[in-house]
């Protein structure tokens, strides 16, 4: 079995010898898409002209449709097919019980159930999307109605332990709260929030004989292919899914959904390609959602400040049918010293659509009410909230005793403070003003897990030297094309020129796919893994080949650098070598595995979010001013790609504190935001001046290379800087995000502002 | 999207004809409203006269010293005129309070105006709604309704009118001309171009059917400071809460009625010596609210005061 110890042997990464490792290097993929050249899956042209399909979806919550009447859409112009519960081909049945991590057949409009408002219960298919578009209108359900369960609120009532999980306990929290001389205990809310990618679900395809090939958005390329396969019930050889540009996943892509399932099915049907892709509107309810929580959290310290209890008990929900739990408690296992703890999870089954993954689950939405209570506390203990966060800072992992891979949240918190000029702030709230703002400070600090998942890779160099990277890995607008030809041309020592990347399809070696934020670290380890085992094959060959200057040397002598294969000044260009030696080529495969020990330490990533916010005391508008994130998240791979990662995190946690959020409908179960002009994601005018700095660090129980990820950083506790700084500007807390407008004057009209 | 068939106007007279002649047809300037409804088959009109390259863009002088803006100026045209800019500040700001640069570039003077309303259940075609299929029903009475009226509201549809524009030209007295159907001029305050729901929630203005707005005509501006402040939940691309214009004494209303809401009882009040608190506090006397938009009455209340003393040189 492997060990964490076997990483830290140097390697080229490491050595980092061009440099190449950490530099801000343009996106590789960037020229495509900014010139509207890089096909996405709904772009992509099929071998002969495809029709179209469009998704009906349910208009009740709950209940059973009882009759579909398609004579009107099956008749309206271009139609060529018309699908409902009743009518669509046999697939493989759901199995009862499934998990994220293996594949499972996902079979579309499978039964006469309606499970929530906006469930696709239908396809029509036509000759244009436009024909498509008017003949979907034209299907008309009967429902059944069944009472549903809708408002969140209203069930907390019916929460249970999540399956398979109860609280975790350590020392006697119930005690140590009744006896704790200062208190701090508040509930927070947070609502349903919606991933809002700019491209929606997508799918195009083809069948040719029994051969099955698909375009789609997804995140995980090898368990979507083999889920779809098991649907379809057919060999999972005889389907290939290619997802190679994809317009944002934040979690959203990590499921497929009858896009997927329906084209491949039309497809065959017609036998002739098929293209369905979501509607903004039916992205909302189709695909999955952050849930809402209710969070409540309790701190118990001693008047100079060291908590001794601390809690945090998040409610969140979830279909009936599903069992996705918004682990909103987690962080906060790891975050503080407090020896009497208590953290746990309780789940609501709701009729609303389902629950899943959005960029950092749990994270996202717990750190917005315990990092808003560590604020609250220091100013009830008169403290400065970052130094009550420093007193509090544990040696080892605060819950499990185990030390921790490498921590510096103390170091970004300094660090931030400085760079920020968090010494001007004034404690006490609503004293400076500029124009018509009053304005503060806030700050949070962010954590969020590291992970290491297992993935395979391999590494082509052809005779002109050209080094092919080839892995079943997406790049979800995260910069995975570009870190990988790094790690490449870091690894064989070549120019990043000559470096392809070839990603997102089934074919290539497997890795798991874009999402909580493990990556960079998964996809690169197994790169850098196949990028040694090529160095390894080139210098054999090299040293075994009497033409090579290099004939005769120990292949553990061979160095790599700008092209040339070298043993100290004996010398040739790998490409002249390969040409001669290996005319067709040499590949070499890599793979990672989690080591056996890794989980001997407690690993994250950590933050510190500063933030100055405007508040308008008279129409209680919050405008973000400036902002500054200082992370330590191991090695950095790419300054470029990894900062606008953090500064886009951080905007969603803008977006969380102030404008972000849908409502259900209590009547129908329906979502009021259902498009982009209402479900308001920042934009440019609302983010002010804005910096991410990533202090170096290198993580050695992380993977060979000492590289963390930080997709999911920089949303973490980004909002709670947003509402303390809020506070900080006008001396109103608003437990129930977002902080809008009308919540906020309610509390300064309480405030006889 | 239904389908629809498509002319291009090749002048004003003609497209008043067509918009008569054809069965449920409909004017088209910058699209940027119509098409999205469209899409959503809220709107589903047979026929699409585009008018929106009719030579009818030119903001020009007249003779009183006011402007005359085309009804096809872009948003962004009109708002960046220097003669805007400098003798009726309050509109250029207004209308740059409105959508997105991309959105002001393609939108049409005459299409701000006659824009329908954000109310989410009107763009939600699984939901009942007066205005868009008379006598099914308004989900927004019980609904979520932060963004309803507070003024002139009726039982059969409480939604707001959403353009920022409007607002403006409401303080500032300006006047629409049009040509009707039948190919007469008409002109007249723009206070009478939308009405309130009352029964026919389904008709947004007093316009007949096929008349076109061919331009908006502005007074000299009134003497006194002129301000337009918007509450919204984000900083730009955002429907507002609220919206108010001051011109000299004149003080309009935004998003807070059927219409641009022209604060009569304020204006009424300010003249007779009330201080700005005193006077939104008379206009608000008559303002209802439908539950989720309760905040909007105190919203107004302190923006309106805040935006009034603006206008006096207080610092609000
Ligand atoms: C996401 C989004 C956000 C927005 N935010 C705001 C905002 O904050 N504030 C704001 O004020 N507006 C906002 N708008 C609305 C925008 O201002 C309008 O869409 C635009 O002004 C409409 O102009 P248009 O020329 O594109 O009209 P079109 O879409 O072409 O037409 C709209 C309607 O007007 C009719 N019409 C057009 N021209 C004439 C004419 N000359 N005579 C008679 N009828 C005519 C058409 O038949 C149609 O019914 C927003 C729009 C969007 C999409
Ligand atoms: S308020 Fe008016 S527009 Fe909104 S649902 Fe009711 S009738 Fe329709």
């Amino acid at each position: 079995m492997s060990s964490v110890h076997d990483w830290e042997a140097p390697n080229p990464v490491k050595t980092n010898r061009s440099g190449l490792i950490g530099k801000a290097v343009d996106r590789y993929e960037g020229p495509l898409k900014v010139t509207g050249t890089a096909p996405y899956a709904y772009e992509v042209e099929p071998p002969s002209p495809a029709a179209y399909g469009v998704l009906v979806t349910s208009t009740v919550a709950r209940g059973r449709i009882v009759a579909a009447d398609t004579a009107a859409a099956e008749a309206a112009p271009g139609v060529l097919l018309v699908w409902t519960p009743f009518t669509v081909p046999a697939q493989a049945e759901r199995p009862a019980v499934t998990d994220f991590w293996s594949a499972s057949a996902d079979p579309a409009l499978e039964d006469d159930r309606v499970r929530y408002f906006g469930q696709a219960v239908g396809l029509v298919v036509a000759d244009t999307l436009e024909n498509a578009t008017a003949a979907a209108k034209l299907v008309a359900f009967s429902y059944e109605q069944e009472p549903a369960q809708l408002v969140f609120d209203q069930h907390l009532g019916e929460a249970r332990d999540p399956p398979g999980e109860s609280d975790v306990r350590v020392g006697d929290f119930e005690a140590a709260f009744a006896a704790a001389p200062v208190t701090l205990e508040g509930t927070w809310k947070t609502p349903l929030q919606n991933h809002c990618q700019m491209e929606p679900c997508a799918t195009t395809a083809w069948w040719e004989g029994d051969k099955l090939t698909v375009h789609t958005s997804v995140q995980m390329v090898r368990r979507t292919q083999q889920g779809l396969a098991l649907t379809l019930q057919i060999p999972k050889e005889n389907v290939r899914l290619l997802t190679r540009y994809i317009g944002g996943g934040f979690g959203g892509k990590g499921s497929s959904y009858e896009d997927l399932t329906l084209a491949a099915l039309a497809a065959r049907a017609l036998d002739r390609p098929v293209k369905i892709a979501l509607t903004r509107q039916q992205m909302m309810t189709v695909t999955i959602h952050r849930p809402a929580t209710v969070m409540d959290v309790k701190l118990g310290a001693t008047p100079d400040g060291r908590l001794t209890a601390m809690s945090l008990i998040t409610t969140t929900h979830c279909n009936r049918r599903g069992t996705f739990t918004e682990h909103a408690s987690n962080f906060a296992r790891s975050l503080y010293a407090a020896p009497n703890r208590l953290t746990g999870h309780r789940l609501v089954k709701l009729d609303l659509p389902h629950a899943g993954a959005m960029r950092a689950p749990g994270e996202a939405s717990g750190m917005l009410s315990l990092e808003v209570a560590m604020d609250e506390l220091a100013e009830k203990l008169g403290m400065d909230p970052i130094q009550l966060r420093i007193l509090n800072e544990p040696e080892v992992d605060p819950e499990t005793g185990k030390p921790f891979s490498i921590r510096q949240l103390v170091r970004c918190m300094k660090e931030g403070a400085q760079l920020f000029g968090w010494d001007r702030r004034l404690p006490t709230p609503g004293q400076v003003r500029d124009g018509r703002w009053l304005v503060g400070f806030g700050m949070a600090a962010a954590i969020r897990g590291n992970f290491l998942l297992p993935a395979r890779c391999s590494f082509f160099v052809d005779a002109e030297g050209v080094i092919t990277v080839r892995q079943g890995m997406t790049d979800i607008g995260t910069g995975t094309y570009t870190v990988l030809a790094q790690i490449a041309a870091e690894t064989l020592g070549v120019p990043l020129g000559a470096v392809r990347v070839e990603i997102g399809d089934s074919e290539l070696p497997p890795a798991p796919g874009s999402g909580g934020q493990f990556g960079a670290a998964t996809a690169g380890s197994a790169a850098l893994d196949a990028g040694m085992n090529l160095r390894k094959a080139i210098a054999e060959l090299a040293v075994a080949d009497a033409g090579s200057p290099l004939f005769g040397g120990r292949p553990d002598q061979v160095t790599f650098q700008d092209g040339v294969v070298a043993i100290e000044n004996r010398s040739e260009r790998l490409g002249d070598l390969i040409r001669r030696a290996a005319p067709d080529g040499l590949t070499a495969q890599g793979e990672i595995r989690p080591a056996a020990d890794a989980r001997n330490w407690s690993q994250h990533t950590y933050g510190a979010h500063f933030c100055e916010v405007g508040v308008d005391p008279v129409t209680g508008e919050t405008r973000m001013r400036r902002m500054l994130g200082v992370f330590a998240a191991g090695r950095i791979l790419n300054w470029k790609t990894a900062r606008s990662q953090l500064t886009g995190g951080m905007i969603w946690g803008v977006a969380s504190a102030l404008t972000e959020g849908n409502a259900i409908d209590p009547r129908y179960g329906s979502l009021i935001n259902q498009d982009l002009a209402s479900y308001l994601v920042p934009v440019q005018a609302d983010i002010g001046e804005l910096d991410a700095i990533m202090l170096d660090e290198v993580d050695d129980k992380a993977n060979p290379m000492g590289i963390k990820g930080v997709g999911e950083l920089g949303i973490s506790g980004a909002g709670a800087a947003v509402a303390n700084a809020i506070y900080n500007a006008c001396g109103v807390r608003v437990r129930d995000y977002p902080i809008t407008p009308d919540k906020l004057l309610a509390g300064l009209m309480a405030k006889g502002m | 999207m239904k389908a629809f068939t498509y002319e291009r106007a090749q002048s004003a007279e003609a497209a008043v004809k067509a918009a008569t002649a054809t069965p449920a047809a409909k004017f088209i300037a910058g699209g940027t409203n119509l098409l999205d409804l469209m899409k959503l088959e809220i709107e589903q009109p047979q026929h699409l006269i585009d008018v929106g390259r009719l030579p009818m863009a030119a903001v020009e002088d007249t003779a009183d010293g006011g402007l005359k803006i085309g009804a096809m100026a872009s948003n962004s045209h009109a708002a960046a005129d220097p003669r805007v800019r400098q003798r009726y500040p309050l509109l250029s700001e207004a209308i740059v309070a409105g959508g997105s640069p991309q959105l002001r570039n393609k939108a049409s003077v005459g299409g701000n105006l006659m824009q329908r309303t954000r109310c989410a259940y009107f763009y939600d075609t699984s939901k009942p709604c007066n205005k868009r299929q008379p006598g099914a029903g308004c989900a927004a009475l019980e609904g979520l309704n932060r963004n309803a009226a507070i003024f002139g509201a009726s039982h059969a549809c409480i939604a707001t009118h959403p353009s920022d524009m409007a607002v403006a030209l409401a303080a500032l007295d300006a006047r629409v001309e049009t040509l009707s159907p039948t190919g007469q001029a008409r002109s007249f305050p723009i206070l009478e171009l939308h009405r309130l729901p009352a029964e026919r929630p389904e008709m947004d203005t007093h316009l007949v059917p096929g008349e076109l707005i061919t331009a908006v005509v502005l007074p000299p501006p009134p003497k006194g400071a002129q301000v337009y402040r918007k509450v919204r939940d984000r900083a730009s691309y955002a429907g507002g809460l609220a919206s108010i214009a001051v011109a000299g004494p004149n003080v309009a209303l935004g998003m807070v009625a059927h219409k641009p809401w022209r604060a009569v009882d304020a204006e009424a009040a300010l003249a007779a010596g009330a201080t700005p608190a005193e006077a939104m506090a008379r206009e608000l006397d008559g303002a209802s609210s439908a539950g989720r938009n309760d905040f909007k009455i105190a919203l107004v209340a302190r923006l309106g005061a805040a935006a009034l003393a603006e206008a006096k040189g207080e610092r609000t």
